[in-house]
Protein backbone atom coordinates (compact mmCIF):
# COMPACT_ATOMS: atom_id res chain seq x y z
CA UNK A 1 0.00 0.00 0.00
CA UNK A 2 1.05 3.61 -1.21
CA UNK A 3 0.28 6.49 1.09
CA UNK A 4 0.97 9.93 0.74
CA UNK A 5 0.36 11.96 3.76
CA UNK A 6 0.16 15.73 3.58
CA UNK A 7 2.60 16.59 0.48
CA UNK A 8 3.90 19.79 -0.47
CA UNK A 9 5.79 20.87 -3.56
CA UNK A 10 6.63 24.61 -3.46
CA UNK A 11 8.99 25.58 -6.02
CA UNK A 12 11.95 27.57 -5.40
CA UNK A 13 10.19 30.62 -6.65
CA UNK A 14 7.64 30.35 -3.80
CA UNK A 15 5.07 28.39 -6.72
CA UNK A 16 2.78 25.96 -5.01
CA UNK A 17 2.61 23.16 -7.45
CA UNK A 18 1.03 21.03 -4.51
CA UNK A 19 -1.03 21.32 -1.75
CA UNK A 20 -1.22 18.73 1.50
CA UNK A 21 -1.86 16.15 -0.79
CA UNK A 22 -3.26 13.35 1.05
CA UNK A 23 -4.46 9.69 -0.45
CA UNK A 24 -3.83 6.03 -0.18
CA UNK A 25 -3.18 3.49 -3.35
CA UNK A 26 -4.16 0.11 -2.03
CA UNK A 27 -3.00 -3.19 -2.73
CA UNK A 28 -3.71 -5.32 -5.88
CA UNK A 29 -5.84 -2.55 -7.04
CA UNK A 30 -5.99 0.55 -9.92
CA UNK A 31 -6.11 4.04 -9.22
CA UNK A 32 -6.59 6.57 -11.81
CA UNK A 33 -5.72 10.01 -10.64
CA UNK A 34 -7.59 12.62 -13.33
CA UNK A 35 -7.70 16.53 -13.35
CA UNK A 36 -6.90 18.89 -15.90
CA UNK A 37 -3.42 20.13 -17.10
CA UNK A 38 -1.56 21.70 -14.89
CA UNK A 39 -3.47 20.95 -11.62
CA UNK A 40 -0.43 18.55 -10.68
CA UNK A 41 -0.91 14.98 -11.30
CA UNK A 42 2.54 14.39 -13.12
CA UNK A 43 4.34 16.23 -10.20
CA UNK A 44 2.55 13.90 -7.49
CA UNK A 45 3.96 11.06 -9.82
CA UNK A 46 7.24 12.28 -9.91
CA UNK A 47 6.94 12.70 -6.25
CA UNK A 48 6.04 8.91 -6.41
CA UNK A 49 9.17 7.95 -7.84
CA UNK A 50 11.53 10.05 -5.82
CA UNK A 51 12.09 12.34 -8.97
CA UNK A 52 11.05 15.32 -7.25
CA UNK A 53 11.56 15.95 -3.44
CA UNK A 54 7.96 17.10 -2.10
CA UNK A 55 8.78 20.34 0.68
CA UNK A 56 6.82 18.84 2.86
CA UNK A 57 5.21 15.56 3.79
CA UNK A 58 5.58 11.65 3.86
CA UNK A 59 5.17 8.86 1.50
CA UNK A 60 4.92 5.53 2.80
CA UNK A 61 5.21 1.98 0.85
CA UNK A 62 3.62 -0.64 3.33
CA UNK A 63 4.15 1.42 6.50
CA UNK A 64 7.79 1.90 5.69
CA UNK A 65 9.22 6.05 5.46
CA UNK A 66 10.40 6.01 1.51
CA UNK A 67 10.38 10.08 1.51
CA UNK A 68 13.84 10.30 1.74
CA UNK A 69 14.92 7.82 -0.58
CA UNK A 70 16.29 8.31 -4.02
CA UNK A 71 14.90 7.07 -7.38
CA UNK A 72 17.04 4.12 -7.15
CA UNK A 73 16.04 2.57 -3.65
CA UNK A 74 12.42 3.53 -4.50
CA UNK A 75 12.44 1.39 -7.97
CA UNK A 76 14.28 -1.49 -6.47
CA UNK A 77 11.51 -1.67 -3.55
CA UNK A 78 8.84 -1.98 -6.29
CA UNK A 79 8.01 1.40 -7.89
CA UNK A 80 7.90 1.59 -11.05
CA UNK A 81 7.41 4.28 -13.14
CA UNK A 82 6.28 5.15 -17.17
CA UNK A 83 6.82 8.53 -18.52
CA UNK A 84 4.72 11.05 -19.63
CA UNK A 85 7.28 11.48 -22.29
CA UNK A 86 9.44 8.74 -23.26
CA UNK A 87 13.37 8.71 -22.75
CA UNK A 88 15.40 8.33 -26.27
CA UNK A 89 19.19 6.80 -26.08
CA UNK A 90 21.13 6.49 -28.96
CA UNK A 91 22.88 3.09 -28.67
CA UNK A 92 20.54 1.18 -26.00
CA UNK A 93 17.98 -1.03 -27.92
CA UNK A 94 14.50 -2.16 -26.77
CA UNK A 95 16.19 -5.50 -25.16
CA UNK A 96 18.28 -3.59 -23.39
CA UNK A 97 15.76 -1.46 -21.47
CA UNK A 98 13.48 -4.63 -21.11
CA UNK A 99 16.33 -6.58 -19.59
CA UNK A 100 17.27 -3.77 -17.38
CA UNK A 101 13.66 -3.44 -16.03
CA UNK A 102 13.52 -7.59 -15.61
CA UNK A 103 17.12 -7.79 -14.39
CA UNK A 104 17.68 -10.79 -16.15
CA UNK A 105 18.04 -12.29 -19.50
CA UNK A 106 15.23 -12.30 -21.46
CA UNK A 107 14.43 -14.85 -24.44
CA UNK A 108 12.59 -14.12 -27.28
CA UNK A 109 9.07 -15.59 -25.99
CA UNK A 110 9.32 -13.56 -22.74
CA UNK A 111 10.42 -10.62 -24.95
CA UNK A 112 7.63 -11.26 -27.41
CA UNK A 113 4.67 -11.90 -24.43
CA UNK A 114 6.16 -8.18 -22.71
CA UNK A 115 6.08 -6.32 -26.15
CA UNK A 116 2.67 -8.09 -27.06
CA UNK A 117 1.07 -6.53 -23.79
CA UNK A 118 1.70 -2.87 -25.68
CA UNK A 119 0.73 -4.06 -29.17
CA UNK A 120 4.79 -4.50 -30.50
CA UNK A 121 5.89 -7.62 -32.75
CA UNK A 122 9.31 -8.18 -30.71
CA UNK A 123 10.79 -9.60 -33.43
CA UNK A 124 10.56 -6.35 -35.23
CA UNK A 125 11.74 -4.63 -32.48
CA UNK A 126 14.15 -6.10 -29.68
CA UNK A 127 17.40 -5.05 -31.90
CA UNK A 128 16.06 -1.52 -32.50
CA UNK A 129 17.84 1.29 -30.67
CA UNK A 130 15.50 3.56 -28.70
CA UNK A 131 16.09 6.25 -30.29
CA UNK A 132 14.74 9.01 -32.74
CA UNK A 133 14.14 6.11 -35.13
CA UNK A 134 10.95 4.98 -33.54
CA UNK A 135 7.43 7.00 -33.68
CA UNK A 136 6.22 9.03 -30.59
CA UNK A 137 3.19 5.62 -30.35
CA UNK A 138 6.02 3.33 -30.65
CA UNK A 139 8.66 4.46 -28.32
CA UNK A 140 5.07 5.37 -25.87
CA UNK A 141 4.47 1.71 -25.67
CA UNK A 142 8.24 0.97 -25.17
CA UNK A 143 8.15 3.33 -22.20
CA UNK A 144 5.07 1.38 -20.86
CA UNK A 145 6.50 -1.86 -21.78
CA UNK A 146 9.36 -1.60 -19.58
CA UNK A 147 7.82 -1.12 -16.38
CA UNK A 148 5.45 -4.00 -17.17
CA UNK A 149 8.82 -5.89 -17.36
CA UNK A 150 9.59 -4.41 -13.90
CA UNK A 151 10.67 -7.24 -11.46
CA UNK A 152 9.36 -7.12 -7.83
CA UNK A 153 7.31 -4.72 -8.79
CA UNK A 154 4.67 -3.60 -5.97
CA UNK A 155 3.01 -0.11 -7.58
CA UNK A 156 3.29 0.54 -11.18
CA UNK A 157 2.89 4.61 -12.20
CA UNK A 158 1.47 5.09 -15.66
CA UNK A 159 1.76 8.89 -16.29
CA UNK A 160 -1.08 9.28 -19.10
CA UNK A 161 -0.23 5.89 -21.00
CA UNK A 162 -2.73 6.86 -23.79
CA UNK A 163 -0.85 9.85 -24.81
CA UNK A 164 0.70 9.13 -28.36
CA UNK A 165 -0.84 5.85 -28.63
CA UNK A 166 -3.52 4.77 -31.52
CA UNK A 167 -6.70 3.04 -30.92
CA UNK A 168 -5.21 -0.18 -31.11
CA UNK A 169 -2.90 -0.30 -29.21
CA UNK A 170 -4.83 1.54 -26.96
CA UNK A 171 -7.18 -1.02 -26.60
CA UNK A 172 -4.20 -3.88 -26.18
CA UNK A 173 -3.10 -1.37 -23.15
CA UNK A 174 -6.49 -1.35 -22.01
CA UNK A 175 -6.39 -5.85 -21.83
CA UNK A 176 -3.04 -5.19 -20.37
CA UNK A 177 -4.12 -3.21 -16.92
CA UNK A 178 -7.39 -5.41 -16.91
CA UNK A 179 -4.98 -8.57 -16.41
CA UNK A 180 -2.47 -6.45 -14.21
CA UNK A 181 -5.85 -6.04 -12.28
CA UNK A 182 -7.48 -9.12 -12.18
CA UNK A 183 -4.04 -10.69 -10.63
CA UNK A 184 -3.80 -8.14 -7.86
CA UNK A 185 -0.23 -8.17 -7.46
CA UNK A 186 0.70 -5.00 -8.14
CA UNK A 187 -0.94 -1.82 -7.33
CA UNK A 188 -1.46 0.32 -10.17
CA UNK A 189 -1.84 4.08 -10.22
CA UNK A 190 -2.56 5.84 -13.86
CA UNK A 191 -2.45 9.28 -14.64
CA UNK A 192 -4.75 9.67 -17.52
CA UNK A 193 -7.41 11.59 -19.06
CA UNK A 194 -8.86 8.84 -20.71
CA UNK A 195 -12.75 7.58 -20.02
CA UNK A 196 -11.70 3.91 -20.92
CA UNK A 197 -9.05 4.11 -18.42
CA UNK A 198 -11.51 5.78 -15.77
CA UNK A 199 -14.35 3.12 -16.69
CA UNK A 200 -12.05 0.37 -15.55
CA UNK A 201 -10.43 1.85 -11.95
CA UNK A 202 -11.24 0.71 -8.95
CA UNK A 203 -10.60 4.46 -7.37
CA UNK A 204 -10.58 7.87 -8.72
CA UNK A 205 -8.88 11.02 -7.57
CA UNK A 206 -8.88 14.09 -9.05
CA UNK A 207 -6.42 16.66 -8.81
CA UNK A 208 -6.94 20.25 -9.44
CA UNK A 209 -4.83 23.26 -8.54
CA UNK A 210 -2.37 21.34 -6.72
CA UNK A 211 -5.26 20.01 -4.15
CA UNK A 212 -7.52 16.47 -4.24
CA UNK A 213 -10.79 17.86 -5.22
CA UNK A 214 -12.60 14.67 -4.86
CA UNK A 215 -11.80 10.85 -4.50
CA UNK A 216 -13.46 7.58 -4.07
CA UNK A 217 -14.46 4.77 -5.66
CA UNK A 218 -15.59 4.63 -9.19
CA UNK A 219 -18.89 4.69 -8.46
CA UNK A 220 -18.84 7.72 -6.58
CA UNK A 221 -16.60 9.66 -8.19
CA UNK A 222 -17.02 9.05 -12.23
CA UNK A 223 -20.90 9.80 -12.63
CA UNK A 224 -20.24 13.34 -11.43
CA UNK A 225 -16.86 14.00 -13.59
CA UNK A 226 -19.04 12.67 -16.94
CA UNK A 227 -21.87 15.09 -16.21
CA UNK A 228 -19.41 18.39 -15.63
CA UNK A 229 -20.04 18.68 -11.80
CA UNK A 230 -17.91 21.72 -11.05
CA UNK A 231 -21.10 23.21 -13.83
CA UNK A 232 -17.84 24.21 -15.59
CA UNK A 233 -15.96 23.04 -18.74
CA UNK A 234 -13.66 21.75 -15.86
CA UNK A 235 -15.19 18.59 -14.03
CA UNK A 236 -13.97 20.22 -10.80
CA UNK A 237 -13.44 22.91 -8.39
CA UNK A 238 -17.01 22.71 -7.30
CA UNK A 239 -17.22 20.40 -4.36
CA UNK A 240 -13.70 20.24 -2.41
CA UNK A 241 -14.54 16.16 -1.56
CA UNK A 242 -10.80 15.42 -0.75
CA UNK A 243 -10.64 12.21 1.38
CA UNK A 244 -8.23 8.79 0.97
CA UNK A 245 -9.46 6.52 -1.69
CA UNK B 1 54.34 -14.19 -30.13
CA UNK B 2 54.78 -13.23 -26.54
CA UNK B 3 51.90 -13.18 -24.00
CA UNK B 4 51.54 -9.30 -24.23
CA UNK B 5 50.66 -9.97 -28.06
CA UNK B 6 48.08 -12.79 -27.36
CA UNK B 7 46.37 -10.66 -24.92
CA UNK B 8 45.74 -7.87 -27.14
CA UNK B 9 45.37 -9.87 -29.97
CA UNK B 10 42.08 -11.52 -28.27
CA UNK B 11 41.22 -7.96 -27.49
CA UNK B 12 41.50 -6.15 -30.97
CA UNK B 13 40.39 -9.21 -33.04
CA UNK B 14 39.78 -11.86 -31.24
CA UNK B 15 42.04 -13.96 -32.40
CA UNK B 16 42.83 -16.93 -29.82
CA UNK B 17 46.20 -17.76 -31.40
CA UNK B 18 44.87 -20.05 -33.85
CA UNK B 19 43.11 -19.82 -37.16
CA UNK B 20 40.60 -22.25 -38.71
CA UNK B 21 41.96 -23.69 -41.67
CA UNK B 22 41.51 -21.81 -44.92
CA UNK B 23 41.72 -18.61 -43.22
CA UNK B 24 44.52 -16.19 -44.03
CA UNK B 25 46.06 -13.99 -41.63
CA UNK B 26 48.94 -11.83 -40.92
CA UNK B 27 50.18 -11.19 -37.52
CA UNK B 28 52.71 -8.18 -36.98
CA UNK B 29 54.31 -7.92 -33.77
CA UNK B 30 56.49 -5.19 -33.30
CA UNK B 31 57.44 -4.06 -36.69
CA UNK B 32 58.03 -7.97 -37.87
CA UNK B 33 55.83 -10.81 -39.01
CA UNK B 34 54.82 -13.04 -36.56
CA UNK B 35 52.94 -15.07 -38.77
CA UNK B 36 51.33 -15.56 -41.57
CA UNK B 37 49.22 -17.73 -44.13
CA UNK B 38 47.36 -16.89 -47.31
CA UNK B 39 44.48 -18.26 -48.53
CA UNK B 40 42.70 -20.23 -51.91
CA UNK B 41 41.16 -16.77 -52.39
CA UNK B 42 43.56 -14.00 -50.34
CA UNK B 43 47.01 -13.76 -51.07
CA UNK B 44 49.26 -11.78 -48.40
CA UNK B 45 52.49 -11.39 -49.52
CA UNK B 46 55.65 -8.91 -48.08
CA UNK B 47 56.03 -5.63 -49.65
CA UNK B 48 59.62 -5.23 -51.79
CA UNK B 49 59.59 -1.00 -51.75
CA UNK B 50 58.45 -0.39 -48.03
CA UNK B 51 57.59 -2.47 -44.54
CA UNK B 52 54.07 -4.10 -44.99
CA UNK B 53 51.83 -6.00 -47.45
CA UNK B 54 50.51 -6.37 -49.93
CA UNK B 55 46.91 -8.41 -49.98
CA UNK B 56 45.56 -9.49 -52.72
CA UNK B 57 41.54 -10.75 -52.99
CA UNK B 58 40.13 -12.47 -55.86
CA UNK B 59 36.66 -12.20 -57.07
CA UNK B 60 36.31 -15.92 -56.00
CA UNK B 61 36.39 -14.89 -52.34
CA UNK B 62 32.63 -14.42 -50.48
CA UNK B 63 31.79 -14.36 -46.94
CA UNK B 64 35.17 -15.03 -46.54
CA UNK B 65 37.92 -13.21 -43.34
CA UNK B 66 41.69 -11.70 -43.25
CA UNK B 67 43.03 -11.35 -40.28
CA UNK B 68 46.10 -8.31 -40.42
CA UNK B 69 46.32 -7.27 -36.60
CA UNK B 70 49.64 -5.38 -35.42
CA UNK B 71 50.62 -5.25 -31.79
CA UNK B 72 53.83 -3.35 -29.87
CA UNK B 73 54.63 -5.00 -26.71
CA UNK B 74 57.26 -2.40 -25.28
CA UNK B 75 58.31 1.06 -25.62
CA UNK B 76 61.00 2.52 -27.84
CA UNK B 77 59.15 0.59 -30.75
CA UNK B 78 58.04 3.09 -33.68
CA UNK B 79 56.29 0.93 -36.42
CA UNK B 80 55.35 1.81 -39.62
CA UNK B 81 53.72 -0.28 -42.10
CA UNK B 82 52.31 0.15 -45.26
CA UNK B 83 48.98 -2.37 -46.31
CA UNK B 84 47.38 -2.39 -49.62
CA UNK B 85 44.28 -4.14 -50.04
CA UNK B 86 43.40 -4.81 -53.93
CA UNK B 87 39.75 -6.15 -53.71
CA UNK B 88 38.09 -8.20 -57.22
CA UNK B 89 35.08 -7.12 -58.67
CA UNK B 90 32.28 -8.80 -56.74
CA UNK B 91 34.38 -10.16 -53.72
CA UNK B 92 32.92 -10.10 -50.54
CA UNK B 93 35.35 -10.44 -47.40
CA UNK B 94 35.74 -9.20 -43.95
CA UNK B 95 39.27 -7.77 -43.07
CA UNK B 96 39.60 -7.76 -39.37
CA UNK B 97 42.83 -5.29 -38.25
CA UNK B 98 43.16 -4.09 -34.96
CA UNK B 99 46.16 -2.71 -33.26
CA UNK B 100 47.31 -2.31 -29.48
CA UNK B 101 50.14 -0.97 -27.99
CA UNK B 102 51.90 -1.52 -24.80
CA UNK B 103 54.58 0.30 -22.71
CA UNK B 104 55.75 -0.33 -19.44
CA UNK B 105 58.72 1.89 -19.43
CA UNK B 106 59.31 6.03 -20.44
CA UNK B 107 59.34 4.89 -23.91
CA UNK B 108 56.68 5.86 -26.60
CA UNK B 109 55.13 2.80 -28.21
CA UNK B 110 53.88 3.78 -31.22
CA UNK B 111 52.13 1.81 -34.37
CA UNK B 112 51.64 4.13 -37.56
CA UNK B 113 49.28 1.91 -40.50
CA UNK B 114 49.03 3.29 -43.45
CA UNK B 115 46.34 1.29 -45.38
CA UNK B 116 45.33 1.59 -48.66
CA UNK B 117 42.02 0.50 -50.37
CA UNK B 118 41.25 -0.53 -54.05
CA UNK B 119 37.66 -2.14 -54.45
CA UNK B 120 36.94 -3.33 -58.35
CA UNK B 121 33.31 -2.96 -59.24
CA UNK B 122 30.65 -4.87 -56.96
CA UNK B 123 33.13 -5.82 -54.22
CA UNK B 124 31.94 -5.76 -50.41
CA UNK B 125 34.38 -5.23 -47.63
CA UNK B 126 33.46 -5.10 -44.12
CA UNK B 127 36.53 -3.68 -42.50
CA UNK B 128 36.59 -3.70 -38.35
CA UNK B 129 39.43 -2.06 -36.60
CA UNK B 130 40.07 -2.14 -32.76
CA UNK B 131 42.52 0.45 -31.00
CA UNK B 132 43.50 0.11 -27.75
CA UNK B 133 46.83 1.00 -25.13
CA UNK B 134 48.16 -0.97 -22.53
CA UNK B 135 50.64 -1.30 -20.13
CA UNK B 136 51.66 1.07 -16.91
CA UNK B 137 55.13 3.01 -18.54
CA UNK B 138 54.81 6.38 -18.73
CA UNK B 139 55.62 6.47 -22.25
CA UNK B 140 53.24 7.23 -24.85
CA UNK B 141 51.14 4.80 -26.45
CA UNK B 142 50.22 6.39 -29.85
CA UNK B 143 48.56 4.63 -32.87
CA UNK B 144 48.23 6.82 -35.93
CA UNK B 145 46.22 5.15 -39.23
CA UNK B 146 46.46 6.61 -42.46
CA UNK B 147 43.60 5.37 -44.72
CA UNK B 148 43.00 5.91 -48.39
CA UNK B 149 40.09 4.33 -49.70
CA UNK B 150 39.61 4.03 -53.96
CA UNK B 151 35.88 2.56 -54.74
CA UNK B 152 34.90 1.23 -57.84
CA UNK B 153 31.63 1.06 -59.15
CA UNK B 154 29.01 -0.11 -56.78
CA UNK B 155 31.56 -1.17 -54.42
CA UNK B 156 30.55 -1.20 -50.75
CA UNK B 157 33.31 -0.70 -48.41
CA UNK B 158 31.62 -0.16 -44.11
CA UNK B 159 34.44 0.82 -42.04
CA UNK B 160 33.77 -0.06 -38.46
CA UNK B 161 36.69 1.53 -36.47
CA UNK B 162 36.33 1.91 -32.21
CA UNK B 163 39.01 3.20 -29.52
CA UNK B 164 38.48 1.46 -26.59
CA UNK B 165 41.05 3.00 -24.54
CA UNK B 166 44.15 3.63 -22.87
CA UNK B 167 45.89 5.45 -26.21
CA UNK B 168 47.24 8.94 -25.28
CA UNK B 169 47.56 9.75 -28.69
CA UNK B 170 45.78 8.86 -32.33
CA UNK B 171 45.64 10.97 -35.12
CA UNK B 172 43.03 9.27 -37.64
CA UNK B 173 43.36 10.44 -41.08
CA UNK B 174 40.62 8.93 -43.38
CA UNK B 175 40.38 10.17 -47.37
CA UNK B 176 38.10 8.35 -49.94
CA UNK B 177 36.97 8.72 -53.34
CA UNK B 178 33.71 6.82 -54.72
CA UNK B 179 32.89 6.04 -58.32
CA UNK B 180 29.57 5.44 -59.58
CA UNK B 181 26.93 4.00 -57.15
CA UNK B 182 29.49 3.04 -54.86
CA UNK B 183 28.73 3.77 -51.00
CA UNK B 184 31.06 4.06 -48.30
CA UNK B 185 29.74 3.43 -44.07
CA UNK B 186 31.74 4.43 -41.43
CA UNK B 187 31.25 3.94 -37.91
CA UNK B 188 33.82 5.18 -36.07
CA UNK B 189 33.52 5.08 -32.12
CA UNK B 190 36.14 6.53 -29.52
CA UNK B 191 36.53 6.93 -25.90
CA UNK B 192 39.12 9.05 -24.48
CA UNK B 193 40.28 9.80 -21.02
CA UNK B 194 42.89 11.66 -18.68
CA UNK B 195 45.09 13.31 -20.93
CA UNK B 196 44.69 11.08 -23.77
CA UNK B 197 44.39 13.40 -27.29
CA UNK B 198 42.25 12.22 -30.31
CA UNK B 199 42.08 13.62 -33.94
CA UNK B 200 40.15 12.42 -35.91
CA UNK B 201 39.86 13.32 -39.95
CA UNK B 202 37.81 12.58 -42.97
CA UNK B 203 38.07 13.88 -46.58
CA UNK B 204 35.32 11.77 -48.46
CA UNK B 205 34.79 13.20 -52.02
CA UNK B 206 31.82 11.33 -54.51
CA UNK B 207 32.85 11.48 -57.37
CA UNK B 208 30.84 8.75 -59.59
CA UNK B 209 26.66 9.44 -59.60
CA UNK B 210 24.38 7.74 -57.21
CA UNK B 211 27.86 7.13 -54.62
CA UNK B 212 26.83 7.47 -50.82
CA UNK B 213 28.36 8.11 -47.85
CA UNK B 214 27.25 7.28 -44.32
CA UNK B 215 29.65 8.85 -41.59
CA UNK B 216 28.78 8.26 -37.98
CA UNK B 217 31.33 9.62 -35.25
CA UNK B 218 30.17 8.61 -31.91
CA UNK B 219 32.66 9.65 -29.10
CA UNK B 220 32.91 9.90 -25.16
CA UNK B 221 35.76 12.54 -23.71
CA UNK B 222 36.34 12.14 -19.89
CA UNK B 223 38.75 13.27 -17.64
CA UNK B 224 41.00 15.83 -18.98
CA UNK B 225 41.34 14.85 -22.76
CA UNK B 226 40.50 16.41 -25.81
CA UNK B 227 39.26 15.48 -29.10
CA UNK B 228 39.08 17.21 -32.29
CA UNK B 229 36.93 16.03 -35.32
CA UNK B 230 36.75 17.38 -38.57
CA UNK B 231 34.99 16.17 -41.66
CA UNK B 232 34.43 17.23 -44.98
CA UNK B 233 32.19 15.31 -47.51
CA UNK B 234 31.93 17.24 -51.08
CA UNK B 235 29.60 16.14 -53.73
CA UNK B 236 30.20 17.06 -56.80
CA UNK B 237 27.57 15.03 -58.75
CA UNK B 238 24.53 13.38 -57.97
CA UNK B 239 24.96 11.76 -54.94
CA UNK B 240 24.03 11.39 -51.07
CA UNK B 241 26.67 11.87 -48.27
CA UNK B 242 25.77 11.91 -44.60
CA UNK B 243 27.42 12.70 -41.28
CA UNK B 244 26.60 12.57 -38.13
CA UNK B 245 29.14 13.55 -34.97
CA UNK B 246 27.78 12.44 -31.49
CA UNK B 247 30.35 13.39 -28.56
CA UNK B 248 29.20 13.00 -24.73
CA UNK B 249 31.53 14.56 -22.26
CA UNK B 250 32.45 14.00 -18.90
CA UNK B 251 34.52 15.49 -16.06
CA UNK B 252 36.59 17.82 -18.14
CA UNK B 253 36.77 16.68 -21.48
CA UNK B 254 36.61 18.19 -24.59
CA UNK B 255 35.33 17.86 -28.13
CA UNK B 256 35.90 20.02 -30.93
CA UNK B 257 33.97 19.58 -33.87
CA UNK B 258 33.83 21.07 -37.69
CA UNK B 259 32.30 19.19 -39.83
CA UNK B 260 32.13 20.47 -43.54
CA UNK B 261 30.08 20.17 -46.89
CA UNK B 262 30.45 20.81 -49.86
CA UNK B 263 28.08 20.43 -52.74
CA UNK B 264 29.62 21.03 -56.42
CA UNK B 265 26.32 19.63 -58.11
CA UNK B 266 22.61 20.94 -57.76
CA UNK B 267 21.63 17.32 -56.99
CA UNK B 268 24.37 16.54 -54.03
CA UNK B 269 22.24 16.08 -50.99
CA UNK B 270 24.53 16.42 -47.83
CA UNK B 271 23.78 16.57 -44.64
CA UNK B 272 25.56 16.87 -41.09
CA UNK B 273 24.38 15.99 -37.57
CA UNK B 274 26.15 17.22 -34.91
CA UNK B 275 25.21 16.97 -30.94
CA UNK B 276 27.77 17.22 -28.04
CA UNK B 277 26.57 17.36 -24.74
CA UNK B 278 26.64 15.54 -21.25
CA UNK B 279 24.94 12.58 -20.27
CA UNK B 280 21.23 14.24 -20.93
CA UNK B 281 19.82 14.13 -17.08
CA UNK B 282 16.45 12.25 -18.25
CA UNK B 283 18.14 9.40 -19.66
CA UNK B 284 20.30 9.06 -16.07
CA UNK B 285 17.08 9.29 -14.83
CA UNK B 286 15.04 6.90 -16.71
CA UNK B 287 17.96 4.13 -15.84
CA UNK B 288 17.22 4.95 -12.37
CA UNK B 289 13.83 3.96 -12.16
CA UNK B 290 14.52 0.93 -13.79
CA UNK B 291 16.36 0.05 -10.52
CA UNK B 292 20.13 1.31 -11.70
CA UNK B 293 22.48 4.01 -9.56
CA UNK B 294 23.90 6.46 -10.93
CA UNK B 295 27.52 5.26 -11.58
CA UNK B 296 25.41 2.10 -13.44
CA UNK B 297 23.10 4.33 -15.39
CA UNK B 298 25.83 6.23 -16.83
CA UNK B 299 27.95 3.53 -17.70
CA UNK B 300 24.76 1.62 -19.28
CA UNK B 301 24.76 4.38 -21.49
CA UNK B 302 28.04 4.69 -22.26
CA UNK B 303 28.53 0.99 -23.41
CA UNK B 304 25.25 1.45 -25.81
CA UNK B 305 26.26 4.62 -26.86
CA UNK B 306 29.65 3.28 -28.02
CA UNK B 307 28.13 -0.20 -29.15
Amino acid sequence: MLELKGIEWTLPGGEEILKKIDFTVPDGKMTVITGPNGGGKTSIAKIIAGIAKPTNGTILLNGEDITDWDITQRSRSGIGYAFQQPVRFKGLKVRDLMELASEETLDESRLCSILGEVGLCAQEYIDRDVDASLSGGESKRIEIATVLAKKGAKVLVFDEPEAGIDLWSFTNLIDAFERLKSNHHESLLIISHQERILDIADYIIVIADGKVRMAGNKEEVLPGLLEGESGTNCPLGKGERGGAA
Amino acid sequence: MDEITKEMLKTVSDWDGEAEDGIAYNIRENGQCAGRRSSRNIVIESKEDAPGLIIRISPKAQKETVYIPACVTHGGVDDLVYNDFYVGAGADVTIVAGCGVHTDNEGQAKHNGIHRFFLDKGAHVLYQEKHIGTGTGTGFRRIDPVTDIELGEEAVLEMDTIQIGGVDRTFRKTTAKLAARARLIIHERLMTDGEDEAVSDFDVTLEGEDSGVDLISRSVARGNSRQDYHSKISGNCRCTGHSECDAILAENGKVNAAPELFAGNIDASLIHEAAIGKIAGEQIMKLKTLGLTEAEAEQKIIEGFLR
